[in-house]
């Protein structure tokens, strides 16, 4: 069975109402086949109560049947019993059927929503603009796929079928009790107030533990992830005595929370289930002094007879079982309520907005040396730019020309980053970053593919404002080279071709080669057939930028932006794919950002960024020459030694 | 079996985990003992006390009763109790022994397991077994006996109806186990698909900005929906069969109800029974049955924690490979360093050696260079120094002695080492220099984050050297980190530091100024610089050069640039343009 988080407190979800109501939408698809399963419960539970009602007349029967022996000593026709069984043989049947029906259509409801739920929630989270993940962290968002959505199934496989089970089994119970004995009913309902608030206390006070439990099983297990992540240099420090010391005591804590948490968990089966126990007893004394009464005064209204008692002492249990299982299930259906909200969030996150309208196509020149649209893989590719004033359409051919002019832009609007830039980039050129951590060079490259929307100013691109051009068609023409590569699962091959889907195994081979990937890759056991798993995990940090750079290679695209995208690179093996980072700069715009010389030196344009600000531009000659900040950043050694 | 061995763990909470079968009898005997005492009050006491009018002894056995069910309250919470603080403690006990046996691996030993999987076993899979624990002390006991007493007591109320619970009983058994040994294994493929999804969020996750960067949206989706209807359909397979429980349990308690009823019935006509009895005896086999429900439900509940407590044991079994010698020196003289034809093998096997015959000498307060490409083998020749591993041939001497004679605590905090992959702690930054030497003063502190190039930005912060790092000290940048690392190296005071490539994400001038720092504040001191960029190791007293796991060169800048080939592709790879 699936796991389930062993230690969960109970939430409060913040609009119950609402997001139940969102939930029924969500299985107002299944409608008919829930209303069924909820026919089915009526039967089951109907049946369950009718079958040990009609203990009664089997009793009462067989007594009479064998006062009758007894009396003429002549075997008494069997017949009314032999009716009585059969109905209830058949009864038991309808009901078995319609549990395994009933079970049978939630398990394909559930998964259904299940997997519908986990779908719409991821493609949503594709279309999320990357503000929201720099606002969350992964485990937070993660906890929406596993936690989150395991308390929804078990809200819809278990706990919505048991509470509709719980609910119908009381009316049905109560309805057959009372037709049983008034009296005995009336004793049994007396006692409820007892339990309800034997099960509220307890519930409350399990809570509240639950609660503090978590608390300090998050104090361990941050402890321990932080301490296993960094157990090298626990060791280097020789801090294990005092990292034993720190565990012990918040593994005590968890101890002390965890055994008042669990007591209080565990202690509500044994008392609901012997104050059953109490309830049955005092039934039986009650129930047996009537029948005592009944037999010296038959007319007596509190006369009652063996029979009916027998039948009364099982329905005790189907009526105060669910009592204490209901309160159980509304806490389920509480976590599943804030479980489910948390699901909602995300998918009500609003998602990367884009006005573009201006697209990408393939495009090639007529006889007239007009660019016109076309419907093949041409290697040209331009801008349609429609005029919404007068319905004209315009192409314009995809250069990888780039301008910023007076760019201002800040992640919170209050916090401005970067301040009035503007720089030009012609097709072709190379324009490098350098400064600082923080002077906001990442910053800028993250302006033109817009991850994120600049404030003031404007970005042009060929000519357009990038504002106009949609973003998959503005994303699609730049290729981005990070400095922490990340891989997928999957082949080599396959996270090469990241780069352009449709791209053959050549192409993949080719651009591996430009990368100088080619020679690790068929040393790999499966060569370009080699599986990577966990982002690559068996790959060096080096091997895995130069798989990086080919994925950019294969992509093809004008504009290349090159952030750190050879510091993990040894400079040697630098040199070796520089030929081929040459190669694939060719005739590209390319913007670097590098913190070694090698890789920017030769930059038609340095722009030295501090603080946001250019405060130095040029190429490196002229930089040097003018002994500023550039100059100290790279040969600060020299002055020293 | 596993589980037993790990059960020694519990320790002084042992006696709760023995306590709370023991109540659980108590329970389970008053418990059984109610319905005959029903049918007693039925079928004898009511026929005498309606003869005579004297309800006392109705009163009697019905308080009787009651005070039994108190007791057998009683006994329950006495044993929810118990077990809470049993498995609890329990838990507590098999956490502290994982984390200290963690504690003293090597790195080896760390190597062997991925940190994600250490992390589990500590968490999730000791949650498990504790969990198992619990269930077990309440269960194991109490429902095998509820069983047999239920059959003592039916059987002596009536032995004639028994083959009926000889049929039920076993068919029950059968299809329990059958569907459960059918759907477990689909239950673990289910598992296998469900965290192959929920990688593949994580991976979306990390790599959000490339997937955005090339478009990658659709393909991202498309790969996740065939995931989740691949997680839906082993989940279905599963369940199609689990939902066969319900059913199956309902079939043979109607049936044997139903039989009851007939031959019972028949039993009473004929005048060798009592309605009393019969409806106790039908109370018991329900009990008999739901206690082997219960039972095969335990089972497998035990089943599925198996494969947590292998997980448990392997961490528990893995033995350190690094242990103090016997007669440990605990004083490291000086800080020279003698590589004495030092070879070295991750697998310990000298065929296939990663370092090769590394021999050289090093004088105490000499600054040495360290340069090599990718995977020359540099983190590992440093490594060797402050014996996070073992030479799989040679030796090294640090201070005269060989490393392996050392206590280990004694030459680690002698030897310091600023590794590549650094972290810090959640605390503040003072607690996380502190770890280089708890006493340190604040004077010292502001000295080495001064000589770290760390102490300005740290004035910086709102909290100055209070401010709080936040796990694994997210809330300072790539270079800011490594720069406090450093200090937390140099509080150490030591007569070996050793950088592995510790100032990636520093600038160059940052850098040098670091250097320029430690040489006028540790001459003492043997430094020991691994870098990637010449500027860093360029202007040390001798300069290592690395390839392929064997030194190849050492020499200072001058005499490199003259002969080492390497040496020289590396510089001219760096400096072009500079000069």
């Amino acid at each position: 069975m699936p796991p389930r988080g062993p230690m969960r407190a109970p939430a409060k979800p913040k609009n119950a109402k609402d997001t139940f109501k969102r939930l029924l939408d969500l299985m107002k698809e299944y409608r008919t086949r829930l209303l069924l399963v909820v026919l089915c419960i009526i039967a089951t539970t109907g049946i369950s109560s009718l079958t040990t009602y009609m203990l009664q007349p089997v009793y009462a029967t067989i007594g009479q049947l064998a006062e009758e022996y007894a009396l003429t000593g002549v075997a008494p026709a069997l017949n009314g019993l032999i009716t009585l069984l059969s109905t209830m043989a058949i009864l038991y049947l309808v009901s078995v059927s319609c549990t395994y029906f009933q079970n049978r259509t939630m398990m394909m409801v559930s998964t259904s929503v299940l997997n519908r739920v986990r779908k719409k929630m991821f493609d949503h989270m594709e279309d999320l603009p990357i503000r929201y993940f720099d606002q969350r962290t992964h485990g937070e968002i993660m906890s929406r796929y596993t936690n989150d959505t395991d308390t929804l199934r078990e809200f819809f496989a278990s706990t919505f079928p048991q509470a509709v089970n719980s609910l119908l089994s009381i009316c049905f119970a109560l309805f057959f009790m009372l037709r049983l004995s008034g009296w005995l009913t009336l004793l049994v309902i007396l006692l409820m107030p007892l339990m309800m608030m034997i099960t509220k206390t307890i519930g409350a006070r399990s809570g509240k533990n639950f609660v503090a439990q978590q608390k300090a099983v998050g104090a361990l297990n941050g402890y321990i992830e932080e301490t296993i992540e960094g157990q090298r240099v626990v060791q280097v420090f020789c801090h294990e005595e005092k990292a034993m010391e720190e565990f012990e005591k918040r593994n005590e804590a968890v101890r002390i929370a965890g055994t008042r948490a669990h007591t209080f968990a565990s202690l509500l089966g044994p008392i609901m289930n012997n104050l059953s126990h109490c309830n049955y007893v005092l039934v039986t004394l009650v129930g047996v002094i009537m029948i005592i009464v009944g037999k010296n005064n038959p007319d007596s209204i509190f006369a009652l007879e063996i029979a009916t008692l027998l039948a009364f002492l099982p329905m005790i249990r189907q009526f105060s079982q669910p009592i204490s299982n209901l309160a159980q299930q509304f806490n389920t259906v509480m976590l599943a309520l804030a479980g489910a909200e948390r699901v909602f969030e995300l998918m009500d996150e609003p998602v990367e907005t884009d006005e573009g309208y201006v697209t990408l196509v393939n495009a090639k020149k007529d006889e007239k040396g007009n660019i016109v649209e076309t419907e093949e893989r041409t290697g040209m590719w331009a801008w349609k730019h429609p005029h919404k004033a007068d319905g004209t359409v315009t192409y314009t051919e995809l250069k990888g020309d780039v301008v910023f002019e007076d760019v201002t832009f800040g992640y919170v609007p209050e916090k401005t980053v970067l301040h009035n830039i503007s720089l030009y980039a012609k097709p072709g050129q190379k324009i490098a970053f350098v400064g600082s951590t923080g002077a906001g060079k990442t910053t800028i490259t993250n302006l033109i593919n817009r991850f994120y929307d600049i404030q003031g100013g404007k970005i042009r691109y060929d000519g357009i404002n990038i504002q106009k051009i949609k973003k998959d068609d503005l994303r699609r023409s730049l290729a981005m080279v990070l400095q922490d590569t990340h891989l997928f699962t999957g082949t080599v091959r396959d996270n090469i071709r990241y780069g352009k889907l449709d791209a053959t195994d050549e192409e993949i081979e080719r651009a591996a080669k430009i990368a100088n990937a080619d020679f690790f890759i068929r040393h790999l056991p499966q060569g370009y057939d080699t599986m990577l798993t966990g982002d690559g995990a068996n790959l060096s940090q080096g091997q895995r930028q130069l798989l990086a750079i080919a994925r950019a290679a294969v992509a093809d695209p004008p504009v290349l932006i090159l952030d750190e995208a050879t510091s993990s690179i040894d400079t040697r093996t630098e040199l070796l794919i520089e030929r081929g980072m040459d190669a694939l700069m060719h005739g590209r715009t390319v913007f670097v950002i590098a913190h070694r010389l090698s890789t920017v030196r030769n930059s038609q344009a340095i722009m030295v960024l501090e603080n946001g600000h250019i405060i130095e531009r040029g190429d490196h000659d002229s930089l040097i020459a003018q002994q500023g900040k550039y100059y100290q950043l790279y040969t600060g050694m020299f002055e020293l030694s | 079996m596993q589980f037993f061995r790990l059960l020694k763990y519990a320790g002084k909470y042992k006696k709760y985990l023995i306590l709370c079968p023991l109540v659980m009898i108590g329970e389970v005997v008053m418990e059984m003992m109610l319905p005959t005492l029903t049918a007693t009050l039925i079928d004898k006491i009511i026929p005498e006390s309606a003869a005579s009018g004297n309800i006392s002894r109705v009163l009697l056995y019905g308080g009787l009763m009651l005070l039994m069910s108190m007791i057998s309250m009683g006994f329950g919470m006495a044993g929810s109790r118990l077990s809470a603080l049993g498995g609890m403690g329990y838990s507590r006990n098999l956490r502290q022994a994982i984390f200290e046996k963690v504690q003293h691996y090597s790195f080896k030993n760390i190597d062997k397991f991925s940190t994600a999987s250490l992390v589990t076993r500590l968490t999730t899979d000791v949650n498990q077994t504790q969990n198992v624990v619990m269930m077990l002390v309440r269960m194991a006991v109490r429902s095998p006996l509820m069983m047999v007493m239920a059959m003592i007591m039916a059987f002596r109320m009536n032995s004639s109806l028994m083959p009926i619970l000889a049929v039920a009983a076993p068919i029950l058994l059968c299809a329990i186990i059958f569907i459960m040994s059918k759907a477990f294994p689909r239950f673990q493929i289910m598992m296998k698909k469900y965290d192959a999804l929920n990688a593949s969020v994580q991976e979306n996750l990390i790599a959000i900005r490339v997937v955005k960067a090339f478009v990658r949206a659709s393909h991202e989706k498309e790969k996740f929906e065939a995931s989740a209807d691949d997680v839906t359909a082993t989940q279905r397979a599963a369940e199609r069969i689990v939902i066969w429980n319900g059913p199956i349990m309902q079939i043979l308690m109607n049936g044997c109800i139903i039989a009851l009823l007939w031959l019972g019935g028949g039993q009473i006509i004929g005048g060798t029974m009592q309605l009393g009895a019969l409806s106790s005896f039908i109370q018991y086999v329900m009990q008999i049955l739901m206690s082997l429900m219960m039972l095969s439900f335990l089972f497998v509940s035990f089943v599925m924690a198996r494969a947590s407590i292998n997980r448990i044991c392997e961490v528990l079994d893995e033995e350190p490979d690094i242990v103090n010698p016997e007669n440990p020196e605990t004083e490291v003289k000086d800080g020279s360093i003698v590589f004495d034809h030092v070879g070295f093998s991750y697998s310990g096997d000298e065929s296939n050696l990663v370092l090769e015959d590394a021999n050289f000498t090093i004088k105490s307060g000499e600054t040495i260079g360290i340069i090599g490409g990718t995977g020359s083998a540099k983190t590992t020749l440093v490594s060797l120094i402050p014996r996070l591993y073992d030479v799989t041939c040679g030796r090294i001497l640090v201070g005269g002695k060989d490393v392996r004679d050392y206590d280990m605590h004694a030459l680690r905090d002698q030897v310091a080492m600023v590794l590549q992959k650094n972290v810090l702690f959640s605390g503040s930054i003072k607690d996380n220099l502190r770890w280089g030497n708890e006493h340190a003063t604040d004077e010292e502190i502001v000295a080495a984050c001064k000589a770290s190039a760390a102490d300005d930005f740290v004035r910086a912060f709102p909290d100055g050297y209070d401010m709080d790092l936040g796990q694994g000290g997210v809330n300072v940048s790539g270079g800011q980190k490594q720069r406090l690392c450093i200090a937390r190296a140099l509080l150490k005071k030591p007569r070996i530091i050793i950088f592995d490539d510790a100032t990636s994400a520093v600038d160059t001038a940052t850098d040098a100024r670091i250097r320029q720092a430690l040489r006028s504040h540790m001459p003492e001191t043997t430094k020991i610089i691994i870098a990637q960029r010449i500027t860093s190791v360029m202007d040390a007293d001798r300069i290592i050069v690395l390839n392929d796991g064997q030194v190849t060169d050492i020499g200072t800048h001058d005499e490199l640039m003259q002969r080492s080939e390497i040496y020289k592709e590396v510089y001219t790879s760096q400096q072009k343009g500079v000069a």
